[in-house]
């Protein structure tokens, strides 16, 4: 590949290849207490009594915490406040934590536990999200007087009468399984009460300012009190936003009840059992076309399984809403899409965020549509596809920039020679090598950012100091994704400078304005979008200060090659130009925000599912070609490629990054991720039997990065984190498909071996 | 005891004997470069060299290292200061996300080039196959580690 040859750059890079990068495991404070969490056995419960008594005594125990003892609001969540902090009234499912021991050593607090005791009265229970959602069915949540959390809708046309004028009507069911996001680093806070009144959280975690939120309604304090800091995170993929803010907040209710530092670092199986997953999807879609090879209808019923809690299942299921019929323009939609709670292990954000699952059925959906027409599969899809001008199923029309999704696919198939190798497709019948070989594809759109989902802006700050150095920060989190070096180099670039003089300021909760999380793909767009026009304003102000003495006017200066620059040939360097500015008593330092405007740049209408879901959209196409070995099952990836539209791609090498990661992701989505969860226990809770693709399972990847700038990002960039994932499983299946003749409808994909 | 860790050596009481290694190189050395992802030997985050070769601290007690020379990602130095070829080469081919697999994949990798300068790609991703990484998709940390099998010869 001829983008990984220059050599890579991030500013983390060194520490984190030396072992001096320290996550939250790896602070140690003076007098530092250790926290354990105490599960129970039950799914279902009600808890009658939690009995600390005998664990108090043990050795080296301070304390044993129980919902009794907070101080604030032990209910938090980011939509529905349902979850707790710790379980008062019920069990919910097998990860609830009903006491926290703290004890002087970590060994203590874990021996400890052990005899912490809850006396529990069995409830039903409930697993199934249809099962959950019908009328009379358990309740999880008593007071919300329904199991289902959401429900959204699209109602476009008039879906019902246009199957009637149809040719041909396909009826399909599909399930998919949760997900683990295993982040190799499992969850780990440390909260440091200081002599200031503030308590300082260095955590692993993706959304600081929830996870200061979250602390702060549970101690029942201002926010204020509380300051998240940003320290490295091994690996977040979604994964870090609820249960890192819980890990968080646990860690500061410690530390507030103790006075001392305290540390709660999960192990793997805490982490495999508590964290929330990806939302297993029950998928009902029916699709209608005529003759002529076009997609007249579709009615489309998702049960999403939320599990105990909301968390963010409303957030979730409005991009599969958004998001119903991929990327194909479908004039007559009916659309339901619920979340429900169920006694499961609660479901929230993994990279995709709703969009997997639709992918995975509506590309193999078109695919069995050309097959009933008789049409390639491909052309199938370029007939029915959105273009420029398109107008999506939320009547979104796509205008403001360019709908690149042919681009992509044609890129795509010409890198790995689809129509080549689809010759060799197997369909069942063993090829000379005693395999089956497949090649397939899959393609997407996908909103970027959060969309209509909610307020969507982001601060930047830029301080230039008086020798010429500079210090930016941003909203966005270093997750491990390179955010920090992407800022790093916009702001070189739109300020003229050396990246070399520009250091990014790690940021806190009390440094930074609260703007939000670092999901949803989003880093890029809006942080950078947000370094242009911070920047942007720093010009202008040292234009303004500084134009007499380049004697021009100030909007004349040129920003480049580290100089400003007027049009008479006079010039400053930049260390001469911020020195002058502080001799004119002039700060340069710049904040902005970059926002997207609600009901401008994005819409919606709950009723209709009508508006502009997103304020732009990327477009990704990625092909797998597998071969199966009938006597074992087994399916092997050869090799994958995939085209991806970002807009601009700022640091390269990590932009690929992202994309053989979320490749290496989807295919374990496809093909072996599996919780073993049943009646809501988790069987697979450790990564010896909870599968993800080692690096012998994999290939190399062919990678292709499209840049068609993007006006409605400040930078042009887009985003890839997501996009990256949501392909791979579609394209296995369709390869499976084309190797076996068989479709496989339920993830993971396991191919039966032959007797 | 006697344990080489780094080229320093540690007498340690006979009572600690059952010790975890992880556990002694990251709470008593303060050596937190190694890593605990899963504590069971399956993720590799913790892999350290003894007598070079390649470990699972989570599952080696000191008395296995008795005697022996243990290597941490702290301990992996290049000429002058610089970095390691290995750990250079990480930088340069972008290989580095969060960096939570990263020591045990450098300390696996080096194993490897001390025994085969020249790998294969197929040799590689053997070699790391019980690094779990899920960041990357181990393509750019395969990159690095044939590219650093030429710095190998070199020392050798």
């Amino acid at each position: 590949m001829a983008e990984t040859k220059t050599k890579a750059w991030r500013n983390d890079a060194i520490a984190k290849v030396t072992g001096r990068a320290k996550y939250a495991d790896d602070y140690k404070f003076y007098g530092m207490l250790h926290v354990v969490p105490v599960y129970t056995d039950a799914v279902s419960a009600e808890i009658r009594a939690i009995h600390t008594e005998e664990a108090e005594k043990m050795p080296g125990i301070v304390r044993i915490v129980t919902a009794k003892d907070v101080p604030g609001n032990p209910h938090y969540g980011q939509i529905q406040k349902d979850y707790r902090i710790l379980a008062d009234d019920r069990i919910r499912m097998n990860g609830d934590v009903i006491a926290l021991v703290i004890g002087e050593t970590r060994a203590q607090a874990l021996e400890a536990a052990k005899y912490v005791r809850a006396d529990l009265s069995p409830l039903p229970a409930i697993f199934d999200p249809e099962e959950a959602a019908k009328e009379g069915a358990f309740l999880i949540h008593p007071d919300k007087g329904t199991n289902i959390i959401n429900h959204h809708k699209v109602r476009t046309g008039d879906a019902e009468e246009a199957f009637k004028h149809c040719d041909i009507i396909l009826d399909e069911f599909f399930a998919t399984q949760h997900q683990e996001h295993a982040y190799i680093e499992p969850e780990s806070s440390v909260a440091d009460p200081g002599d200031d009144g503030v308590i300082r959280i260095y955590g692993s975690m993706q959304h600081p300012f929830v996870a200061r939120r979250f602390s702060a309604c549970v101690l029942g304090e201002p926010l204020s009190n509380i300051d998240v800091l940003t320290i490295p995170v091994g690996g977040g993929f979604g994964g870090k936003d609820d249960t890192a803010a819980i890990v968080a907040a646990r860690a500061a209710l410690c530390a507030r009840l103790t006075d001392r530092p305290c540390k709660l670092t999960y192990d793997r199986e805490w982490s495999m059992k508590e964290s929330y997953k990806r939302h297993p999807y029950k998928i009902y879609y029916k699709m209608g076309l005529t003759k002529d090879g076009k997609i007249q209808a579709c009615h489309v019923t998702v049960y999403a399984d939320g599990g105990a809690y909301c968390s963010v299942t409303p957030w979730v299921t409005f991009r599969s809403t958004a998001q119903c019929c991929g990327p194909y323009v479908v004039p007559n939609v009916h659309c339901d899409i619920y979340g429900v709670h169920t006694n499961n292990v609660f479901t929230g954000a993994f990279r995709g965020f709703g969009s997997p699952q639709i992918n995975y059925v509506v590309e193999q959906m078109v695919e069995k549509a050309a097959e009933a027409l008789g049409m390639d599969e491909i052309e199938f899809r370029r007939l029915n596809c959105v273009k420029q001008g398109s107008t999506t199923v939320t009547l979104q029309k796509l205008d403001n920039h360019t709908v690149s999704l042919e681009q992509v696919l044609s890129t795509t198939i010409e890198k790995i020679g689809y129509y080549e190798k689809r010759k060799n497709n197997t369909y069942g019948k063993l090829n000379e090598n005693g395999e089956y070989y497949g090649i397939g594809l899959a393609m997407s759109y996908r909103g970027m950012s959060l969309g209509a989902e909610g307020p969507d802006f982001c601060a930047a700050i830029i301080n230039a100091q008086f020798d010429g150095s500079i210090i930016i920060e941003t909203g966005i989190h270093e997750n491990g994704q390179g955010s920090e070096s992407a800022m790093i180099i916009t702001a070189a670039e739109y300020l003229g400078v050396n990246r070399d003089r520009i250091r990014y300021h790690r940021s806190s909760t009390s440094t930074i304005p609260d703007s939000g999380t670092t999901v949803a793909s989003r880093g890029t767009i809006m942080g950078t979008s947000a370094v242009v026009l911070a920047a942007t304003k720093l010009k202008a102000q040292m234009s303004q200060c500084l134009a007499p003495a380049l004697e021009c006017n100030p909007e004349e200066i040129v920003f480049a090659n580290d100089c400003l620059t007027a049009p008479n040939g006079k010039s400053l360097t930049w260390d001469q130009a911020v020195l002058k500015m502080f001799f004119l008593r002039e700060h340069p330092f710049a904040q902005d925000t970059f926002r997207v405007r609600d009901g401008i740049d994005c819409s919606w209408d709950e009723e209709t599912g009508h508006g502009k879901a997103y304020f732009t959209w990327v477009y990704g196409c990625q092909a797998a070609e597998i071969a199966i070995n009938p006597k074992t099952g087994k399916i092997r990836l050869i090799n994958a490629a995939a085209t991806h539209d970002v807009g601009k791609a700022v640091n390269p090498p990590f932009v690929i990054g992202q994309i053989n990661g979320g490749m290496a992701q989807g295919f374990g989505y496809g093909t072996m991720e599996d919780l073993g969860i049943k009646d809501g226990k988790i069987a697979n809770l450790n990564l010896g039997k909870y599968k993800i693709p080692k690096a012998n399972e994999l290939p190399d990847f062919i990678v292709t990065l499209v840049e068609n700038y993007d006006p409605m990002s400040k930078s042009g960039a887009k985003g890839i984190g997501e996009p990256a994932l949501e392909l791979m499983a579609p394209a296995v299946a369709n390869a499976i498909a084309h190797a076996t003749g068989k479709r496989y409808q339920k993830l993971p994909m396991i191919i039966p071996p032959e007797k | 005891m006697e344990i080489k860790v780094n080229g320093t050596l540690h007498i340690v009481d006979d009572s600690r004997q059952d010790d975890e290694l992880l556990n002694w190189l990251r709470e008593d050395l303060n050596l937190t470069g190694t890593k605990n992802g899963c504590h069971v030997g399956i993720c590799g985050a913790c892999v350290v060299l003894i007598d070079n070769k390649p470990m699972r601290a989570c599952r080696r007690l000191l008395k296995h290292a008795d005697g022996k020379e243990v290597t941490t990602i702290e301990g992996l130095k290049g000429q002058n200061g610089a970095l390691h070829p290995l750990q250079q080469a990480f930088v340069d081919h972008g290989s580095v996300q969060c960096g939570y697999c990263i020591p045990g994949m450098i300390m696996t990798g080096h194993a490897l080039l001390l025994q085969n300068h020249h790998p294969s790609r197929e040799d590689i991703r053997k070699a790391i196959a019980n690094n779990l990484c899920r960041c990357t998709g181990y393509v750019q940390i395969v990159d690095a580690i044939e590219a650093a099998g030429s710095a190998y010869d070199e020392n050798a």
